[in-house]
């Protein structure tokens, strides 16, 4: 089974996925960083699924969450639209008045 | 014998005697002040409820004669009764059931007897003395209640009963006291009384708990909880009576601790000083009070639990002993204050104070019979005297009882009260053949007889101090020129009209006059009193005069004695039956033990036959009324190793009956002593008084400016010893004061400090966690978030910073932090 | 009544509850209707009460009757029990009791700042903490009543309180917890150190006992865990030195929260020594009690003295409460059923009379406007029958006998003459008798003082004349016109027939709502101290269950 390298390209997936999430400015770029982690999840969920026999639980969870990361991407992709109407930029560390 | 007739109605239902006042004065209280004077001719028929408590006495007085009359006729010819008991529950703790009951023996019927009466005279006096009075009601309502009192204590079957009755007389006796409270000195007065009395009770009721618990630890041992609890007086004399020595130490304490109990109630040294201060109230109160209630509580208690003080205080078998001391000091001490008083009731209020050491001394003697002989007698006299100077002051002096200043000449305008006054006076200095005469007599015979020599001779100083200051007093009321009020003038300001007595109860006493004044008084000169006021008077004298006479040595007569006094024989623990087995008997009691010198007398009792197998009951029952004692016993009045003596022990399964009193035969002899003294008293006050108050002549006049020792003395006497001024200014003040307001500022400081200490640290804490721990996380953040913030929760309030790249890093950080910890659990 | 889940129990403890959701849709507007439903309520809950007192088997007053044992919090093992004997049946009554009695006073008497619907419904809630705690047979339903009552009581003093009611509320509040906080570990750790399977306080009390001889339990252990729970019990009494929140809690609180308080919250403590810590740690019990006995001696003491230093009427009367809680506690400390017995009725009597005493000062308080002790002077004159009402209650609680406060006091101090004799089968041994002799002649010291501070009080505020800033308001100006006529029935003129002058308003004497609140509590001193044994019949058999664990 090449496993092994499913996983690991998933960890490399998400490792750069949380680089960009923390350390991008760019509210776009942020929202593709995390797409790129939530596709690793999938690569992990499917490597796991054929592992035990091509089942269709992990086939499923993976649907999801593309399903549920599409949405997710339009409403995050509609609120960074929002944010550069108002403010001229989409940089993020800009973003802090909404602290508690 | 044992008594088999049924003892008789009255004397089955005498609880009744207290209920009847009882109930009356709840009638008083709810319906008194709704009642109206009515007028019905000429008489007027006083209303505020007061003739609801006059009847009430008068029932009273009917049950407790027929009780009397029974008692009498149940104990006539036996040899042996025991006490009428009935007991119904009252409370029950850990399986000791105490009961409301009475005990009905000679002491309680005559007592009973005694109090109705006074008090049925007292209340009819008060009807015209308190006419117009401005709480008429509710002085007729605490009388009726004190009465009550006095009653349930009297027949109490249990100690806890006689301390409900005690204390009622104490509270009756506060209310009574400081019945005109608008004057602070009289309400002082009553708090004083109330308080000292108060203390004495530290010793009732620790006195109690040994007595009672350790009764009932013995009646438990000897399966007599059925018969009687160990608070009640069976119970308790029975045990003390049985002769187990593990109980020798619990007796004296619990005999002192009582005693202590009955210095406070019977105004006895050290603790006397509130009697005369009791004089703040109204006449007739100090007369019930002073004559056959509330004092004679202590006596009457000592009297009561004989056998605790008789083994506990090891009377007879010691030369010396508490109560003896106590009231021997009491005779001399307060006597001695008579003489420095200006005040008519307080030479009568210390008189009674040592009148009461009589007593004492008399049952500290083992003069059982002659000290409650003298209850009686003294009742009846001393009543009379206050009465008397109530009269005076009614009618006489215009409500003032200064002796020096408003009276004086007063025994041609008031020849009645003057003559009651005179009568009863002599019967108090102990004038052969009035009623004083016959109890004081043989209670100092006793102390001689039972070789208490000491106690012998202040009986005699006592009796020589009486008639001084009596005829002084008499003398200052009655004789010499009228002064002040009793020559007609009205000082209207009477308050000073006072000489500035130490306490300031001088103001008492005008109280008494304004009240009493505005309903009646006519402002006319001194006058004879009413009739409501006289008849009492009367009646008293002639009893001052006669009532000695049922128990008078002199000519033989004892049926007081045989009524009253308890027979000293073996009887079974409950007390019921006669024991047979220890037959040595003696029948202490009517005829029992009494020492002659004369050795012919018919009244000499006949020597037992022998060793004296002789079944006691046959022989010396009803005709004979002499029985045996065997002879050997008794050397020179003392007694020894028989029933009731000091040392005996009982068989097993007996106890005695009741502690043996030693009489000693009347000698005319040893009576003239005694009378000698009375006329030198009388001869030497006279004449005194007529130098220093009529004459004023050198050199008595005036001496005590002149001579620094009559002086000294004179201010000692005059400031009562000191003894006010040690209790009130520094014992009373001392706790009220000082002590209380340290331990108060302890509270407040100490304790509550602690209290606000820790609630202050716990902020302390907060603050010190948010200055801290919070600005040395981020500095600026916490700075910027302000005086709001509190404890450690804060410190992490920088962390949001609102930038999501944080929120995210932390998200991951704390993500990768949970996987490491997985993978190392699990590994 | 000894069947089992009987619901007599739960509806008399939560009825006040249904009483509580009717107001809370009523107008806050609609005072008379607030305040009806809620002494409707407090009556109904009453009824259920009295009908529990008929019910009840007095012959077998030491059983637990109206039983309900039900699952609850099966998580933790706790279970509905609640029951009822004769040690808790006088206090459950006399906690209905009085809520009706405040209620009916506060009538018209709602301090400020007014809003009678929070005042009653508060009362209510209140009502079912008290009621429940005597019922709650199951350590974390004690618990749970015993915390209840706290809130209420918070807000009573807190916003119907005197001027310093922030700090006392909070004192209060926070005093009582820090307590119950000690006491809630005692219960757990009982809990866990048992096996860890019941709360329940029958079952614990043998649990204790099984796990001791087996070596399971620790005399260390028990003793830890008494300590804990006496500190909780304690502060509530409150002992010396635990004593401080209630002079301030009484005198903030308004006078309904005042005789709540000295009624019955102070006896949740007594009670909680009697119903747990007594019987479910008895080895402990003996080793702690010749502590709480000086400790009850030193407050009757202590209290006392702090009286005497008192220029307030209302915290005279707290401190006395210190003193009297002091009689209750010596007798609980003897561990025989002489004493115990004295204590339950000390609490109830304490109850009646200190209740009275502060209605009384609650009173002189709504017509001088002031309880500065100096300032009142001649009561009598002035309101002559709350003034006798005074002297009454004054009397009752310096323990005269024939009123109720002596069956508290002298028997209590009977009993330390002889403490509990030990028992060898739980391996306790006899208390010291002289330690207690010498408590029992402190302690009848302390009724001297009793005497010294209440009738001095009395002496100060009802003798004399009135001070010159009230003269001329009370009856006693009808007195001098009468005194004129020398009629004797003077006082009878109490009637409002003069007419007030100066700046206060004229002083009436005892209103109808007072006497139809004051009546019961007036009737009830006289009727226990004359026939005491209708109380002690009562829990004389339970606490005699107790005491046997003692050898008493």
């Amino acid at each position: 089974m090449l496993l092994n390298q499913f996983l690991l390209l998933g960890a490399i997936l998400f490792a750069i996925g949380v680089y960009g999430v923390v350390a991008r400015r760019n509210a776009v770029l942020v929202l593709m960083s995390i797409e790129l982690i939530l596709n690793s999840v999938n690569i992990n969920l499917l490597a796991f699924a054929l592992r035990n026999g091509g089942d269709p639980t992990g086939h499923t969870f993976a649907l999801y969450v593309i399903a549920v990361a599409a949405a997710e991407v339009g409403v995050g992709l509609a609120l960074v639209l929002l944010v550069y109407r108002n403010r001229r930029s989409i940089a993020l560390d800009e973003l802090s008045e909404m602290k508690g | 014998m044992i008594a088999t007739a049924a003892p008789g109605w009255f004397l089955e239902h005498a609880y009744v005697i207290p209920l009847i006042p009882a109930v009356a004065f709840a009638l008083i209280i709810a319906f008194g002040k709704r009642i109206p004077d009515t007028r019905i001719g000429r008489y007027t028929i006083p209303g505020g409820g007061s003739l609801i408590g006059v009847a009430s006495m008068l029932g009273s007085l009917f049950f407790a004669a027929g009780a009397a009359l029974q008692w009498i006729q149940y104990t006539d010819g036996e040899n042996y009764v025991a006490a009428v008991r009935k007991s119904w529950v009252w409370w029950q703790s850990g399986g000791i059931e105490i009961g409301l009951g009475q005990q009905i023996d000679g002491l309680s019927v005559m007592v009973l007897l005694l109090v109705a009466f006074i008090s049925t005279l007292v209340q009819i006096y008060s009807l015209e003395y308190l006419k117009g009075d401005r709480r008429y009601t509710h002085f007729f309502a605490s009388l009726t209640l004190f009465s009550a009192g006095m009653l349930v204590m009297v027949l109490a079957e249990n100690m806890v009963q006689l301390i409900l009755g005690w204390e009622i007389m104490g509270l009756c006796s506060f209310m009574l006291i400081g019945h005109w409270w608008e004057e602070k000195a009289n309400s002082r007065a009553s708090l004083k009384a109330f308080f000292t009395v108060r203390t004495g009770d530290i010793g009732l009721l620790v006195g109690t708990a040994i007595v009672g618990l350790s009764a009932q630890k013995w009646i438990t041992a000897n399966g007599l909880q059925d018969q009687y609890s160990g608070f009640s007086i069976e119970g308790i004399s029975r045990w003390a009576l049985a002769g187990d020595s593990q109980y020798k130490s619990v007796l004296t304490w619990g005999a002192v601790a009582l005693f202590i109990a009955c210095i406070g109630k019977s105004g006895q040294f050290p603790l006397h000083t509130w009697l005369p201060d009791a004089m703040a109230g109204p006449t007739p109160v100090s007369s019930l009070l002073h004559s056959s209630t509330m004092v004679v509580a202590g006596v009457f208690l000592v009297a009561r639990l004989y056998p605790v003080f008789f083994e506990g205080l090891r009377i007879l078998d010691t030369n010396v002993n508490l109560i003896a001391v106590i009231g021997g000091i009491t005779i001399i001490v307060a006597a001695l204050l008579a003489f420095v008083q200006t005040d008519i009731k307080k030479v009568l209020a210390y008189s009674t104070v040592s009148q009461l050491g009589y007593m004492m001394m008399g049952l500290g003697v083992g003069a059982w019979t002659p000290a409650v002989f003298h209850i009686w007698t003294h009742a009846f006299f001393k009543c009379c005297l206050f009465l008397c100077a109530g009269s005076v002051a009614h009618s006489g002096s215009h409500h003032s009882f200064d002796m020096k200043k408003d009276m004086g000449g007063l025994w041609r305008k008031m020849p009645v009260t003057f003559v009651t006054w005179t009568i009863s006076s002599m019967a108090l200095a102990g004038v052969p053949f009035f009623a004083g005469w016959y109890s004081k007599d043989e209670i100092i015979d006793i102390a001689g007889g039972n070789q208490y020599w000491v106690f012998f001779a202040i009986g005699l100083a006592g009796a020589f101090l009486t008639t001084a200051y009596m005829t002084r007093a008499t003398y200052l009321t009655f004789f010499g020129k009228a002064r002040g009020a009793a020559a007609g003038i009205h000082d209207e300001n009477h308050s000073d009209a006072h000489a500035p007595a130490p306490s300031a109860h001088g103001a008492a006493d005008a109280h008494d006059a304004h009240d009493a004044h505005d309903a009646h008084d006519s402002h006319a000169g001194p006058h004879e009193s009413p009739w409501l006021i006289k008849g009492p008077l009367v009646i008293l004298a002639t009893l001052a005069i006669i009532a000695g006479l049922i128990n008078a040595p002199a000519f033989k007569i004892f049926k007081f004695e045989e009524w009253v006094e308890p027979k000293a024989m073996p009887v079974s623990l409950t007390g019921e039956t006669i024991h047979e087995g220890s037959a040595r008997n003696i029948s202490v009691g009517a005829f029992g033990l009494r020492t002659s010198s004369e050795g012919e007398s018919e009244r000499k009792p006949v020597a037992a036959e022998g060793d004296g197998h002789s079944p006691t009951e046959g022989e010396s029952g009803a005709e004979e009324h002499s029985a045996g004692y065997p002879g050997s016993a008794i050397e020179e009045g003392h007694l020894t190793g028989d029933c009731g003596t000091p040392g005996f022990v009982p068989a097993a399964g007996t106890t005695c009956y009741a502690p043996g009193v030693i009489h000693h035969e009347f000698e005319w002899v040893k009576a003239l002593p005694a009378f000698l003294l009375v006329v030198l008293g009388f001869i030497i006050s006279s004449a005194v008084c007529v130098t220093l108050y009529g004459k004023k002549r050198r050199p008595l006049a005036g001496l005590t400016e002149r001579n620094i020792i009559a002086r000294g003395l004179y201010k000692f006497l005059w400031n009562r010893y000191y003894l006010d001024a040690l209790y009130e200014g520094v014992i009373v003040r001392g706790i009220a004061h000082p002590l209380a307001r340290a331990m108060y500022w302890l509270n407040q400081n100490v304790f509550d400090g602690i209290v606000n200490g820790a609630g202050r640290s716990g902020r302390k804490v907060g603050e010190i966690t948010y200055k801290y721990v919070d600005q040395g996380l981020v500095d600026g953040v916490v700075n910027g978030s302000g005086a709001a913030a509190r404890g450690t929760g804060t410190a992490l309030r920088p962390t949001q910073s609102g930038k999501v790249s944080q929120y995210g890093a932390l998200l991951f950080a704390a993500a990768a932090l949970a996987a490491l910890i997985l993978v190392l659990v699990n590994s | 009544m000894l069947t089992d889940q009987n619901w007599v129990l739960s509806v008399g403890v939560f009825l006040p509850l249904a009483g509580v959701l009717v107001m809370m849709f009523i107008p806050k507007s609609d005072e008379l209707l607030v305040k009806f439903v809620g002494l409707l309520a407090a009556l109904a809950t009453l009824g259920i009460g009295i009908y529990t007192l008929a019910e009840f088997d007095y012959g077998q007053a030491e059983k637990l009757q109206f039983a309900v044992n039900t699952s609850w919090i099966d998580v933790i093992h706790s279970r509905y029990i609640v029951g009822l004997d004769g040690l808790s049946l006088p206090l459950y009554i006399l906690s209905m009791v009085i809520t009706v009695l405040v209620m009916i006073y506060s009538w018209n008497h709602v301090p400020s700042p007014g809003n009678p619907k929070a005042f009653y419904m508060l009362m209510l809630v209140l009502q079912v903490g008290m009621a429940g705690t005597f019922v709650a047979q199951d350590l974390v339903l004690f618990f749970v009543f015993f915390e209840i009552v706290l809130l209420p009581m918070y807000f009573m003093i807190g916003v119907w309180g005197g001027e310093n009611r922030q700090y006392a509320s909070l004192k209060f509040f926070l005093y009582t917890m820090f307590g119950s906080a000690f006491m809630l570990v005692a219960f757990l750790a009982l809990f866990f150190k048992t096996g860890g399977t019941t709360f329940s306080m029958t079952q614990l009390a043998d649990l204790v006992q099984q796990k001791y001889a087996e070596g399971g339990l620790t005399s260390t252990t028990m003793n830890l865990i008494f300590a804990g729970m006496a500190l909780g019990f304690a502060v509530k009494v409150p002992m010396f030195p635990f004593h401080t929140w209630l002079p301030d809690a009484h005198t903030q609180a308004p006078t309904q929260g005042s005789v709540i308080l000295a009624a019955i919250l102070l006896k949740l403590g007594t009670y909680g020594f009697v119903r747990i810590a007594l019987p479910i740690l008895p080895q402990a019990a003996k080793v702690f009690a010749p502590w709480i006995g000086l400790l009850s001696v030193i407050g009757i003491i202590y209290g006392a003295w702090c009286c005497l230093a008192q220029t307030d009427m209302k915290r005279l009367i707290a401190f006395s409460s210190v003193a009297h809680m002091g009689f209750v506690m010596l007798g609980i400390s003897t561990l025989t059923s002489y004493g115990i017995n004295a204590a339950m009725f000390g609490m109830v009597a304490h109850g009646l009379i200190t209740g009275m005493l502060f209605f009384v000062a609650g009173s002189v308080k709504d017509r001088y406007h002031t309880l500065e002790i100096k300032r009142l002077s001649g009561m009598l004159k002035q309101v002559p029958k709350l003034g006798w009402i005074m002297g009454f209650a004054a009397m009752a609680s310096l323990g005269l006998p024939g009123l109720a406060g002596f069956w508290g006091e002298f028997p209590a101090i009977l009993s330390a003459f002889e403490p509990a004799k030990g028992n060898v089968d739980l391996a306790i041994g006899p208390l010291s008798v002289n330690l207690y002799r010498t408590f029992m002649i402190i302690a009848s010291i302390g009724t001297v003082f009793a005497a010294g501070y209440l009738l001095w009080l009395y002496q100060r505020t009802a003798f004399g004349t009135p001070t010159a800033e009230f003269a001329g308001l009370g009856a006693d100006a009808d007195d001098q016109d009468d005194h004129a006529h020398g009629a004797h029935d003077a006082h009878e003129g109490a009637e409002d027939t003069g007419h007030a002058d100066g700046h206060h308003e004229k002083l009436h004497d005892v209103g109808i709502f007072e006497w139809i609140a004051w009546a019961p509590m007036l009737a009830a001193i006289v009727f226990f101290g004359v026939y005491p044994q209708a109380m002690f019949k009562v829990f004389d058999p339970a606490v005699s269950l107790i005491s046997k664990k003692f050898g008493g």
